[in-house]
């Protein structure tokens, strides 16, 4: 077994051959130092159009093998296999292909391993060896040749620094390229599977339905689990803890700013400012166990002080530590805005008679407003998607209520928990998940497009 | 006019509404300096409390045990085959010769941990001639011992609720006078994987697991980032495709992590059937998430190199590519890095992507490349946080130090790489 990283290693080393090879021969050709002049280019763009010419197409095939590798022997050794297993259906055929596959990974088999399936593991092996060896031969070949020919090819005439730079300028578009393909990734793959879940649970039920609960019976005489996927529940709970939050970050983050911008000195600015920022750094799951041992035991203990019964996973605890993790996002972008707005607007303003704080609230903040805004729209939809302060405080019965002292659901949370542990893939639970994910992206989108929209008008306009 | 008497100057108007507006100009920049005062308290209750429930975790109690190996009990052909588990037993009950009862023995077997009849077993195997004496052996106690050492279990507490019993109590406290218990420096939490017992649970298989994804993040991240934002900042044409690309950039960055995992989950795992639990997939979710922000970064850094430098490479003849491959990269790379390791601090602290493609599995073994089943940091603060045991807690948040640590010198290399070659035009 040749492990993919030798190959690539080796056709790396090839193409630094390649790259000298291929500089010495623009010399030869040139004839000798002197002769530079005649070249079209530098001798290092023939070396380099040398190496690309070795190490590209050889890549290329590369990547194709390894994607279609698994596949082709998987189908080899189906057909190899006794004609009353290929004649089972397609689900008991997979459990028997991963069987194979296990006996080759030497994992644990869901039965003792029959003779035939220890041929096919044979074989499996088997192929697998021959493919790789193959592999290794036409990767070789391909990039000798590439190698051998473009070296050939190469004269004073050459316009080889054109032609590197063509391909690089091609490299370049195509990693900017990643962020449309990783965004078309996510509608899709979102998408095809939430479609799936909508064939069997109607869109208008899961929309506007008042009940979740995604245990499907597995039992025909099981109790209490019909499955029932209306997402209203999860939906309310997620915007009651998304306004919780929003209710303590947006006044905290916006006085901080105010105050940062319009009154701190620098020598407090200096320090304050990087230390709230800390804040944001702090991974979420910190903050999920923060308020699991430390908030939420002490919100209930004043709950019970006051005669309140707070439940240990509420929607407020989760809501209150989400909010602290905001500040910062709201406080930097309006600490932002707030600075664009012109001196000469403030100048006017206290020219007037007007104190700071009747300048901040009458002028600055009416002149800042929309950017501000926007900042608060994208905390919230960074409140909306956060996942593990609600994961670990929030809890996951879904109840229909407003009270934050209740527990309540997400739908992150709800995703999570359908997915985590092994399920079939075609069952409506787990494609219940990629149906609220495809919410969560929308009206993620949605609030984001529309707040950088705003943040962006609003940022030109005194330019 | 005479009517000035009775019409008030707008003076006295200003001068009577004074007081009332200082005072409000008072309570507004109280305001703002609480609202960052409540935020930095929440900083610090953060970190005191977690640094508080953390730091015992950084030690451990070790019990000294005197292991008799009687020479009659080994086949020295095969070392394997001795009883090491009962020589372990008999070191411990030697302790408390009066105790005869077996619930009670038991309750004293189970004092230590149960790994340490393989430190005897290594012990044996690295010196045979121990065979035959008695070998003095520290071995890990148990859990419950090791938090009433740090003094974690509440001895005011009834009987009835208490992980221990008052006979218990007694004895560890007599182990402990006899000077056989000591609390030393948590090794094992540094270099060991995960375990179901708390004391044996550490978090090097974790680290090496976040390691193998952010080298994946790293590797594809960096060059594919530096590009995009090269061709975008620097080539591409100001049209309606380049607008999108653009547009779409700024959304990815703003797009929930865990949407991430969903794509990942159907895409890395479900179509393209790569390992599950893998850094390999792990990474290259990570990568998809951490792009935008490098892009975004690399440009701001690109942007701020003058356009001088730019114009005098093309007026002595360079191409655009020579342009930016050899003057305005290298100055633009400092500012690329700092956006780079930004990135990947975020990366690391991340979760709930790496739930979606399995990386929550219990996995004992560090692993050993980017293809073998782990878990990541973060991650694995998420498991023990579920984790019932008092142990746990603390190793939870020992684990969140590590985390926070690692977090804070990357941040710090790149406040230092920014002020280093911080450069005013």
């Amino acid at each position: 077994m040749i492990p993919a990283y030798v190959i690539l290693l080796l056709l790396l080393a090839l193409s630094a051959v390649a790259y000298m090879l291929g500089r010495n021969r623009a010399f030869a050709v040139a004839g000798g130092p002197a002769g530079l002049r005649h070249l079209h280019s530098r001798p290092g763009y023939y070396g380099a159009l040398t190496a690309l010419w070795c190490f590209g197409p050889a890549i290329i095939v590369f990547a194709l093998w390894q994607a279609s590798e698994g596949g082709v022997i998987t189908g080899l050794v189906v057909s190899h296999l006794p004609p009353e297993v290929q004649a089972l259906p397609p689900d008991r055929l997979g459990l028997v292909v991963n069987d194979v596959k296990n006996l080759v990974g030497g994992n644990i088999l869901s039965g003792d391993p029959s003779p035939e399936l220890r041929k096919a593991a044979d074989e499996f092996i088997r192929l697998r060896v021959y493919s790789r060896v193959l592999l290794l031969g036409v990767c070789a070949m391909l990039a000798a040749g590439g190698l051998l020919l473009s070296r050939k090819g190469i004269t004073p005439q050459l316009r080889a620094r054109n032609k590197v730079e063509r391909l690089v300028k091609w490299l370049l578009i195509a990693c900017s390229m990643l962020a449309i393909f990783t965004t078309v990734g996510i509608i899709l793959s979102v998408l095809f599977e939430a479609i799936r879940f909508f064939k069997i649970i109607p869109v208008q039920d899961f929309l506007f339905g008042l009940e979740w609960s995604p245990q499907m019976a597995i039992r025909e005489d099981q109790v209490g689990g019909s499955g029932a996927f209306g997402a209203v529940p999860v939906f309310v709970g997620t915007a009651l803890i998304s306004i919780i939050a929003m209710v303590v970050a947006v006044p905290i983050g916006l006085m901080a700013a105010i105050y940062m911008s319009e009154y701190a000195s620098r020598k407090f600015r200096a320090t304050a400012k990087p230390l709230m920022e800390i804040l944001a750094g702090i991974p979420t799951v910190v903050y999920g166990f923060f308020a699991a041992l430390t908030v939420a035991p002490i919100v209930r203990d004043w709950g019970s002080a006051v005669g309140l019964s707070v439940s240990s996973e509420s929607g407020l605890v989760a809501g209150l530590v989400m909010g602290i993790m905001i500040i910062p996002f709201v406080s930097s972008l309006s600490d932002d805005v707030i600075n664009a707005v012109p001196q000469s607007l403030r100048d006017g303003a206290l020219a007037l008679g007007s104190t700071s704080s009747e300048t901040v609230r009458k002028v600055v903040l009416p002149a800042a407003l929309p950017g501000i805004v926007g900042s608060v729209l994208l905390a919230m939809s960074r409140a909306i998607g956060e996942t593990m302060i609600v994961v670990m405080a929030a809890g996951l019965s879904a109840n229909l209520t407003l009270n934050p002292f209740e527990t309540v659901t997400t739908v992150t949370v709800q995703i999570v928990t359908l997915l985590i542990g092994d399920q079939e893939f075609d069952s409506p639970k787990t494609l219940a998940a990629f149906a609220l994910g495809l919410v969560l992206f929308l009206v993620t989108l949605c609030l984001n497009i529309f707040a950088l929209h705003v943040v962006r008008k609003y940022r030109e306009q005194y330019e | 006019m005479n009517n000035t008497t009775t019409k008030p100057r707008p003076i006295d108007i200003v001068n009577a509404g004074l007081a009332k507006r200082y005072a409000a100009e008072k309570r507004f920049r109280l305001y703002g300096f609480s609202a960052i005062v409540i935020s930095l308290c929440f900083l610090g209750l953060l970190f005191v409390t977690i640094v508080y429930d953390g730091l015992p975790a950084f030690t451990q109690t070790y019990l000294k045990l005197e292991v008799a190996l009687p020479e009659a009990e080994f086949d020295r052909e095969n070392l394997n085959a001795a009883n090491y588990p009962l020589f372990i037993k008999q070191a411990i009950r030697s302790y408390f010769p009066e105790v005869t009862e077996r619930r009670e023995v038991r309750d004293i077997d189970n004092f230590i941990s149960n790994s340490a009849p393989f430190d005897l077993e290594k012990a044996v195997f690295a010196d045979p001639s121990l065979i035959g004496k008695s070998v003095t052996l520290w071995v890990l106690a148990d859990d419950d011992v090791d938090q009433l050492v740090k003094g974690h279990i509440d001895r005011d507490v009834p009987e009835i609720e208490r992980r221990m019993s008052d006979r218990q109590i007694a004895w560890v406290d007599s182990l402990k006078k006899r000077g056989l218990l000591e609390r030393k420096f948590n090794t094992v939490f540094l270099t060991t994987g995960d375990s179901r017992e708390p004391e044996q649970a550490g978090i090097w298989g974790a680290v090496m697991g976040s390691f193998y994804s952010l080298l994946i993040t790293l590797l594809l991240s960096f060059p594919i980032g530096i590009s995009a934002a090269v061709y975008l900042e620097e080539f591409a044409p100001k049209n309606k495709w380049t607008d999108l690309i653009e547009v779409n950039i700024n959304n990815l960055a703003a797009v929930p992590s865990i949407v991430f995992g969903l794509l990942g989950l159907a895409v890395f795992l479900n179509f393209f059937e790569l390992p599950r639990s893998a850094p390999l997939v792990g990474g290259l979710v990570l990568t998809l998430m951490t792009l935008p922000v490098i892009i975004i970064a690399s440009r701001a850094a690109l942007k701020s190199v003058p356009p001088s430098i730019r114009e005098a490479a093309l007026g002595i003849g360079s191409s655009q590519l020579q342009t930016v491959l050899n003057h305005v990269l290298p100055l633009a790379m400092p500012g690329m890095l700092t956006g780079a390791i930004i990135g990947m601090a975020r990366a690391l602290g991340e979760t709930a992507p790496l739930l979606m493609i399995g990386m929550v599995a219990f996995i004992v073994d560090v692993p050993q490349g980017i293809t073998d089943a782990a878990t990541a940091l973060p991650v694995q603060i998420y498991l023990w946080s579920d984790s019932p045991e008092r142990g746990f807690r603390e190793k939870t948040s020992a684990a969140i130090i590590v985390l926070l640590v690692f977090l804070l010198a990357m941040n710090a290399l790149a406040v230092i790489l920014r002020k280093k070659f911080e450069r005013r035009w």
